[in-house]
């Protein structure tokens, strides 16, 4: 046991990374939200929404995502044009 | 012209994630910008390994069936610049990957990158095939182990008549990657010598990874080990990327530390 370890201040040990990370993904992924499959869907869905209403450029879309233990935040950034015109 | 490197292995557990991800890094940091994709469709680890598990949106199947653009799927890499991971999918359907697909992705992503390093699954299955199919180049991973070096040259059999650079009749350069290689086995005779691996392989080494706990400690926390810049494998595959971007420097074998007669009464008495 180092000095740090005996007043409790140890930098955290790898393996508890290791635990940490997998349990976040291997709750996502039991739970069947690894099925990022509708993603797709879901983007050509929002797409056609805001299609109605303003010119979209396909590649000014930008979908990311972060999963953490207890949510997931779902990013999705759609560049308008300047002009933003309605049709 | 970009470049495009298979990490493979035929047998499982050798080290070809752990591989493909500190290569990659590696030839990132040396400025190239680096492409590192996960063919093990069903199984994605690359992702872990890299550290971005949590980001993944889209993944290479979604590309090549047209779901999703390159750009979506690609992921960049935090910590270092010029990197990005390409992730596969955990689908179950073998069929996914589909040779044109592999194709278009792989001729898309050349315009735009200097390197792309194939991470292949074990076996020698329609992922293994398709993931050395259009490399320029392979990294064959084995460790001194029979099983190992078996596969491996099995493996080095399948890159010489199967890839796509042997059917046009062009040399596919073919390097040995040896890992978890334990200097004191080998001294106390218990494992294979480099030596005795490369006679029986016959392609060139392109370094020695030694057994180092720094790999696991790495995968623990999903950094490339060869940020770890501290550790002996994090050295070696430094050392490694430089001889496959063309340095010429000598590999030498790692030996064991001489102990001395304090260190060997505590580790007996240990």
């Amino acid at each position: 046991m180092s000095i740090l370890n005996f007043f409790g201040r140890a930098p955290k040990k790898s393996a508890e990374a290791a635990r940490e990370r997998l349990q976040i993904l291997l709750a996502h992924e039991r739970a069947g939200l690894q099925g990022t499959d509708f993603l797709p869907q879901l983007q050509r869905e929002i797409l056609d929404v805001i299609r109605r209403y303003v010119e979209v450029d396909d590649e000014r879309v930008q979908v990311s995502l972060d999963r953490e233990q207890h949510l997931s935040v779902l990013e999705v950034n759609i560049e308008l044009p300047v002009s933003g015109q309605r049709r | 012209m970009a470049k495009v490197i298979v990490v493979t292995s035929g047998k499982g557990g050798v080290g070809k994630t752990t591989t493909a991800a500190a290569l990659s890094t590696g030839l990132a940091l040396r400025g190239g910008k680096t492409v590192v994709i996960d063919f093990d469709v069903g199984l994605r680890n690359l992702d872990l390994i890299m550290g971005c598990e949590r980001r993944v949106v889209y993944d290479l199947i979604n590309v090549i069936n047209g779901d999703a653009k390159l750009n979506q799927a690609l992921i960049k890499d935090k910590r270092v610049e010029n990197l990005y991971v390409l992730p596969t999918s955990q689908t179950r359907d073998k069929d996914a990957l589909s040779q044109d697909g592999v194709e278009r992705v792989i001729e898309s992503l050349k315009a735009d990158f200097d390197y792309i390093v194939c991470d292949s699954p074990a076996g020698i299955e329609r992922g293994a095939y398709l993931a050395m199919y259009y490399a320029d180049e392979a990294i064959v991973v084995s460790n001194p182990e029979v099983s190992s070096v078996r596969d491996a040259d099995r493996m080095i059999g399948l890159l010489t008549s199967k890839s796509r650079r042997a059917e046009l009749g062009e040399t596919m350069p073919q390097h040995l990657l040896l890992t978890r290689y334990d200097c004191e086995r080998v001294e106390k005779g218990e494992m294979l010598k480099v030596e005795d691996v490369q006679e029986i392989l016959a392609i060139p080494l392109i370094g020695i990874i030694p057994e180092c706990p720094s790999v696991l400690q790495a995968s623990n926390i999903g950094t490339p080990v060869i940020l770890d810049e501290k550790s002996q494998a994090g050295r070696a595959y430094a050392e490694a990327v430089g001889r496959l971007v063309g340095e010429n420097t000598p590999v030498v074998v790692p030996k064991a530390a001489k102990r001395g007669l304090f260190d060997r009464l505590l580790r007996r008495s240990a």
